[in-house]
């Protein structure tokens, strides 16, 4: 599982997982159903204590996200829509935010931006059409 | 109820006449990892030492397991794997004949945790410690520590001076032991990353006594780093209450402090500022407030 820990800009490690898991559930790169891998190899794998996996995945299962199942290991949940919806929103919510701030330093006001994006996204043109028809489903 | 390994209470000590250790209490619990962090000379070390029964308290008291290690070394040591920050392993021997001599004092070793160590580690068996290049030794010193499979090991400053790649076959030997069956780990660093990474407790000993200690995210969630903007320029930081370190110049201004923000946002505007950005402090800023800076702030109150 791709988790990279940041410890320069004050995110406790357990939420930053946490943030990660529910970014890669919302992605589409981790799967309903797929198993995250066990406590004790993602804590080797990112060199942090095994307990601060233990209350990210906790939190995790509190928040619906992935559930435990008893004598094996801890699966990304199958109920995934809505939560999908929020934390995809969330996600792009801070792209766009960074984006309006930019384009205010560098004096685009946001009918500029929009304008911008549609003539980004006619250059992109088939790349971006399969993914759209994919998330209309 | 979570079981109490270490119970050290009210603890001093001094060595001719200089004050090593001043009222320190630390309690260190099963299953989790504790970090104690501070400068050299801090009084980590003597701290540690205290817990192997190495030193007699001057005064206080110091309980692993529930006993006095310095009245019952032999019921502590069995229980405790021990790498010290100088590594002092017998030169004259080879690397199996330490881990041969370490399994004579352990009951409990475990013969082929020790081999897949050295196999890991590519550590040669029939080389003297003398031979060892620092890595190497540091490596024979943690196999030595943790192969009898200890309920506590205590590292001193584990990694100091050690490269990348050693310096992660230690973390991993923290991970494991506590992840393997809920074992207790205490170790002491000066890499902030490292302790940030590694620890469910901090305690941070400050010139001889405890500055800072508690559950890592409630530490981390006591402190926070804001950016300020004043009206008009100072030419000297400006005082606000609850800030611990304060840095910058002119109108902008970045402070490091605790308490309610809503406490803080009414001093800063009482002083004709306002909040430009806030977060949670790191443990590095947080370290440097309580350790740093503030100490010639101290001195000169």
């Amino acid at each position: 599982m791709d988790i990279t820990i940041n410890l320069t800009d004050g995110v406790p490690i357990y939420r930053q997982i946490i943030n990660q898991v529910k970014y890669l559930v919302a992605s589409g790169l981790l799967q309903p159903g797929e198993e995250l891998p066990p406590i004790r190899t993602l804590a080797l794998q990112l060199k942090v204590t095994p307990n601060t996996i233990v209350k990210a995945y906790g939190d995790l299962e509190n928040a619906g996200v992935v559930h435990k199942r008893r004598g094996s290991g801890t699966f990304v949940s199958e109920e995934r829509p809505q939560l999908a919806i929020r934390e995809r929103r969330r996600v792009i919510g801070q792209r766009i935010d960074a984006l309006l701030a930019e384009a205010h330093q560098l004096s685009f006001d946001a009918d500029d931006i929009l304008r911008m994006v549609r003539e980004r996204q006619a250059a992109m043109g088939e790349a971006t059409a399969e993914p759209t028809r994919k998330e209309k489903k | 109820m979570v079981e109490t390994v270490v119970d050290v209470h009210d603890l001093s000590r001094s060595f001719g006449g200089k004050t090593a250790l001043d009222g320190v209490s630390f309690r260190a619990t099963a299953g989790h990892v504790h970090g104690l962090m501070g400068a050299n000379g801090a009084g980590k070390t003597t701290l540690l030492k205290h817990l192997l029964g190495l030193l007699r308290a001057t005064t206080g008291s110091v309980r692993v397991f529930g006993v006095d290690p310095v009245r019952d070394p032999v019921g502590v040591l069995a229980r405790t794997g021990y790498l010290s920050e100088e590594r002092e392993l017998p030169e004259w021997m080879s690397v199996d004949e330490l881990m041969r001599y370490s399994q004579a004092f352990h009951p409990g070793w475990d013969a082929s945790y020790a081999r897949e160590l050295l196999d890991t580690f590519a550590l040669d068996p029939a080389k003297k410690i003398k031979e060892l290049s620092k890595g190497m030794r540091a490596q024979a010193g943690l196999i030595a520590a943790v192969a009898h499979r200890p309920e506590l090991l205590i590292l001193d400053e584990p990694s100091s001076g050690l490269d990348a790649v050693v310096r992660r076959d230690i973390l991993d030997a923290i991970v494991r032991t506590v992840a393997d069956d809920g074992r207790t780990v205490i170790f002491s660093s000066h890499l902030l990353d490292e302790v940030e990474r590694m620890s469910d407790h901090v305690t941070l000993i400050h010139q001889g006594r405890v500055a800072l200690s508690g559950v890592l995210d409630d530490v981390r969630g006591a402190y926070r780093r804001s950016r300020l903007r004043f009206l008009d320029p100072f030419d000297r930081p400006p005082v606000i209450d609850t800030a611990l370190a304060i840095e910058g110049s002119g109108r902008s201004w970045s402070v490091i402090h605790s308490g309610s923000l809503d406490q803080f946002r009414h001093s800063v505007s009482a002083r004709g500022g306002e909040i430009v950005e806030t977060r949670d402090a790191t443990l590095e800023e947080i370290f440097l407030a309580r350790a740093g800076r503030s100490r010639s702030q101290m001195e000169a109150a």
